[in-house]
């Protein structure tokens, strides 16, 4: 009886699959041929996806998509370092700590407020126009850095609902043990806030490697800025395609891995729990 | 502290007031606790013994009074609350163990980080204490993983680790299932055997009666009536106190 029932759903399965494979080739048939077949598509192919502009700015994109890497690789390591400072200044408590707080609110205010793409003009093009000696001139810089405060004021506030998260008794516990502040933070609240804030960090992540590219506005000679420069030498598209599917190459397989650890720390927990 | 005169309580709560905004907990609350005494505090939920006991920890602070430890006024405005919790052990009605650590990290971290015992002392002694509450296959679990008995002991054993001089129990047997209870009560009959002082809030009645030198009925934030138990549960003065033990009894409890 049993193996009869497995026989069937092995059949059902094996059906089920086969109906998937043909509707999805259907389906994904008509709309390539209704798409090729329109009278434009000629013309869409030759500006975006033309094979000799391809291979003519692929290597100039590539290099420069090669500093988005190296921009995003940096600010991955800025970013949570200034946030978790800013975190932390809010998280202490006592009147002693109140200007520090303060500090903290003004600053995330702020630099949530303000648009990234405003922030990285003002400060791209603003700072090195200054010409304060002991200031660095680079528009790379400056918009490295604009980057990364206008990032760890957000970041800023998702460690801070993760410490936040932590239940009150557990800092109780902690200083209970004679622990100071400080060591409580340290050793039992900060280790369980960052672990209940991981997937949220992980999409800003996401949306960090895809902002550098913003980087492009202040003349940083990344892949967007090659792709607008071969573009306007050519009048071809094709380029900003090529950078495309460079930011793509990185950013989907970014989000699947944030999905599945976000699905199986879920996972996790719900076991736990039970 | 063998110097101490044997007049002075090892603590004493002295008129001491607490509301949590405009809603008094402890009104006026006095309490004396001897050295290697044992103290039960009972009464309805929300007439303060929790709180009374996160006050003595320094945890929350009292609007007014005082509170005593060994003669020193702990309360007062240059007094360095983390040097007194180190000197006073408390277990909650949750465990409150640190999940992300297992149960010798969990033990150890107090010692280590708070009175610098270096780890090889600490973890020593976590092992002597673990086997002694019968937790000594459990160094390496974490606490979801273990019962609610398990969690308790092991958080018993956190707060025993730096040898306090009092032990705060904050109704430590209320989240555990009936049966798990007897081994932690067995556990705090143990500890009052080798005169370790502890004030412990309850709702077990007999085991009050057991364990106590001293059972104080609370009503309102404040002491109405403190007696040795055999006094206190079996000739209540306060008809308020009577009335208590009736609910009590009739709900199966003593």
């Amino acid at each position: 009886m049993r193996e009869r029932l497995a026989r069937t759903f092995d059949e059902e399965g094996a059906k089920a699959a086969l109906l998937a494979a043909v509707s999805t080739v259907v389906v994904f048939g008509l709309l390539w041929w209704a798409v090729t077949r329109s009278p434009s598509w000629p013309a869409v192919r030759n500006q975006f996806f033309s094979g000799d502009d391809f291979a003519a700015s692929w290597p100039r994109v590539v290099k420069g998509f090669w500093l988005n890497v190296r921009l995003f690789l940096i600010s991955m390591l800025t970013i949570p370092v200034a946030a978790l400072f800013v975190a932390l200044m809010r998280s202490f408590r006592g009147p002693g700590f109140f200007p520090l707080r303060l500090l903290a609110v003004i600053y995330t205010d702020l630099f949530r407020g303000i648009p990234l793409f405003l922030l990285i003009v003002l400060m791209g093009f603003g700072m090195p126009a200054l010409q304060i000696r002991g200031l660095p001139s680079s528009a790379t810089f400056w918009a490295v850095t604009a980057l990364t405060l206008s990032y760890a004021a957000y970041t800023a506030e998702i460690y801070r609902s993760g410490i936040d998260a932590v239940p009150e008794s557990q800092r109780a516990s902690a200083r209970a043990l004679g622990l100071t502040q400080w060591q409580s933070m340290r050793f039992a609240i900060l280790p369980q806030a960052v672990r209940n804030v991981v997937p949220a960090l992980m999409n800003t992540v996401v949306s960090l490697q895809k902002d550098v590219a913003l980087v492009s506005v202040v003349g940083v000679r990344d892949a967007v800025r090659e792709a607008e420069i071969y573009t306007s030498r050519t009048f071809n598209y094709t380029s900003y395609v090529v950078a495309t599917l460079l930011f793509l190459a990185i950013s989907v397989p970014l989000t699947r891995s944030v999905d599945w650890y976000t699905e199986r720390d879920r996972a996790q927990r719900s076991q736990a729990v039970s | 502290m063998a110097d101490q005169s044997t007049d002075t309580p090892k603590l004493e709560l002295r008129d001491v007031h607490k509301s949590f905004g405009d809603k008094p907990v402890l009104q006026g609350l006095d309490l004396t606790v001897k050295e290697h005494e044992v103290v039960c505090l009972i009464g309805p939920s929300g007439c303060g013994k929790s709180t009374i006991l996160r006050c003595i920890d320094l945890l929350d602070p009292i609007n007014a009074g005082s509170i005593l430890l060994d003669g020193q006024n702990i309360t007062g405005p240059r007094v360095n609350a983390n040097q007194i919790r180190r000197r006073i052990g408390i277990v909650f009605q949750s465990f409150n163990l640190f999940p992300h650590m297992n149960v010798l990290d969990n033990v150890t971290l107090g010692p280590r980080r708070a009175h610098g015992t270096p780890r090889r002392e600490a973890e020593a002694r976590a092992v002597e204490l673990l086997e002694r509450f019968g937790l000594g296959d459990k160094a390496d679990a974490y606490p979801n993983r273990m019962s609610g008995g398990q969690n308790q002991r092991a958080a018993i054993v956190r707060a025993l680790m730096v040898e306090p001089e009092v032990l705060l129990l904050d109704e430590v047997t209320s989240a555990l299932d009936p049966e798990l209870v007897g081994e932690v009560l067995g556990v705090i009959r143990e500890l009052r055997d080798e005169g370790l002082t502890m004030v412990l809030a309850t709702h077990e009645m007999g085991f009050a009666r057991d364990v106590a030198n001293q059972v104080v009925f609370l009503h309102e934030g404040r002491v109405l009536e403190a007696a040795p138990p055999s006094e206190l549960f079996d000739h209540p003065r306060h008809p308020r106190t009577q009335q208590f033990l009736h609910r009590v009894t009739e709900a199966g409890r003593l």
